[in-house]
């Protein structure tokens, strides 16, 4: 059950600085446990990095966090100001419509000046905005996604493995696009991604998740050679080099 | 002066083939253009029993079309199989049970439709449902749009996703029970595809296409008044026809 709270919850969550809480967590689909008994909770300005093996529940998780799916358990939001985007194969672009980069914007009520100030904090131009979303790049296109999740200024993102089918150029532009936000608007962000070395640049805690928690709190603490062997049954190690 | 069945005749049709191009352009939106034939294809014993007995073959349409929904609707839960096996079982049942009794005699009209036999109140009453079901569409087509982009972002941002999809099934279902009369219970497809497909070629952006697909619906109407008028044409194809006409024009001068 998501637990929309009144303007007071809310003020009470700031002071204690929690923007979400997750309570004994339960997620059932089809007859199938996904998500079983999960309880954290998220800090204002905290970056938070779910990572798993596919099929652990990671987008179910997120799914469950927004009330998008049913679940069990308790989730408190001290916020109303959340902005989320799922992986970006999931959103239809293939041109089925014409949707231009204008049209994307405009589905979210918001004036020229905010979309011009959104684009141009991501690197794109404003000729860009009569282009059809199906004529953008992979990258152009996650770059978008970005400002649009920010355009209406959210304090809390929720990104689902946002540079999926990107390379490594690509995806570390994302990562510094969103590390450059979190400073400057002091967001909170919760993040699917399986590339560890984001979680060791930007986490500052991570959930690692197998069905259930295998493993929370900072990554120095939480990611050690046995819970990541829990995590994905195989042997994984992450070697951090020196300078 | 213009002879005042004519003026009835394009009231009646562009109206509907407008509101038919307008939702339409969600129907691809949605990949849902086929759609348009199963549900045409449902109303036919309705068309049948509103010719047999004199009543306005809309209302006969879409009371069969009701009523099919529901058993497809109350099948699923039945039997969990899926919603389109349902769907083609339902039609081709309606299907074989109308010519069971459609007399032989209205069997070009319940296929293809005709404006013949049109009454000022039907006129009245078409024209006013289609206003009614623009202004809906109007009114859910960020929405709808939204939902077409991901379900999941639009449930992110408290859009009722499945009051929205009710909705628009529920001017799916008018526009089909108004379309029959001018293009029968075979070419419904064709009234909510072409004209939606043609201002796909053509439009650079969203408002382009939704409206687009509304007037060309509606000069695909008009045409097809023409030339049933003037060559005797049955309205149905004469409608489709103009709009292939337009599709094909669209096609050869597509934008790269």
């Amino acid at each position: 059950m998501v637990y929309a709270l009144n303007a007071e919850e809310i003020m009470e969550g700031n002071k204690n600085e929690i923007v979400l809480e997750v309570k004994d967590l339960s997620v059932i689909l089809a007859d199938q446990k996904i998500i079983d008994n999960l309880s954290f909770r998220v800090k204002r300005g905290e970056t938070l990095v779910i990572l798993g093996p596919n099929g652990a529940g990671k987008t179910t998780l997120l799914r469950a966090l927004l009330g998008i799916i049913p679940s069990k358990g308790e989730i408190y939001w001290h916020t109303k100001n959340i902005s989320y985007l799922p992986p970006s194969e999931l959103m239809q672009r293939r041109g089925v419509m014409p949707l231009t980069v204008n049209d994307f914007f405009k589905i979210k009520n918001v004036n020229d000046k905010q979309v011009y100030n959104s684009i141009e904090s991501v690197g794109l131009e404003r000729d860009c905005l009569n282009k059809r979303l199906s004529h953008l790049s992979t990258g152009q296109f996650q770059r978008l996604s970005i400002a649009w999740a920010l355009v209406d200024e959210p304090d809390t993102l929720i990104f689902d493995e946002p540079t999926s089918g990107i390379d490594v150029g690509g995806a570390e532009t994302i990562y510094s696009l969103l590390h450059k936000f979190w400073q400057e608007k002091a967001l909170t962000i919760l993040l699917v991604t399986h590339d560890l070395s984001i979680v060791w640049e930007h986490a500052d805690n991570v959930l690692c998740l197998n069905k259930k928690n295998v493993c929370y709190g900072p990554p120095s603490r939480a990611l050690t050679t046995k819970n990541l062997k829990d995590l994905y049954g195989v042997g994984v190690k992450y070697y951090l080099h020196n300078k | 002066m213009m002879d005042e069945k004519l003026l009835l005749a394009l009231i009646l049709t562009v109206s509907i083939t407008a509101a038919a191009g307008y939702l339409g352009t969600l129907m691809l939106t949605k990949r849902m253009s086929l759609a348009g034939g199963p549900l045409g294809h449902l109303t036919l014993p309705g068309i049948a029993i509103a010719l047999i007995y004199g009543f306005d073959v809309s209302l006969g349409a879409f009371l069969v079309l009701s009523v099919a929904i529901f058993l497809i609707w109350i099948f699923e839960r039945w039997t969990k199989l899926p919603m389109e096996t349902l769907t083609a079982i339902v039609f081709t049942s309606s299907v074989a049970i109308a010519f069971l009794f459609l007399p032989e005699e209205e069997t070009v009209v319940a296929l293809i439709g005709d404006i013949s036999q049109i009454s000022l109140v039907s006129v009245g009453v078409s024209f006013i449902s289609s206003i009614f079901i623009f202004a809906v569409i109007y009114k859910i087509y960020k929405k709808m749009v939204f939902i077409a982009i991901s379900e999941d972002l639009a449930k992110s941002e408290n859009i009722n996703v499945d009051k929205y999809n009710l909705i628009y099934l529920a001017m799916v279902a008018l526009v089909i029970g108004l379309s029959v009369r001018i293009v029968g219970s075979l070419l419904t497809a064709a009234i909510v595809s072409i004209p939606a497909a043609t201002s796909r070629n053509f439009s650079k952006n969203i408002n382009q296409y939704a409206f687009g697909g509304a007037f060309i619906g509606a000069v695909a109407g008009f045409w097809g008044v023409v030339v049933y008028k003037m060559f005797e044409i049955p309205i149905g194809p004469g409608v489709i026809i103009a709009g292939t006409i337009m599709f094909l024009i669209s096609a050869i001068f597509k934008r790269k």
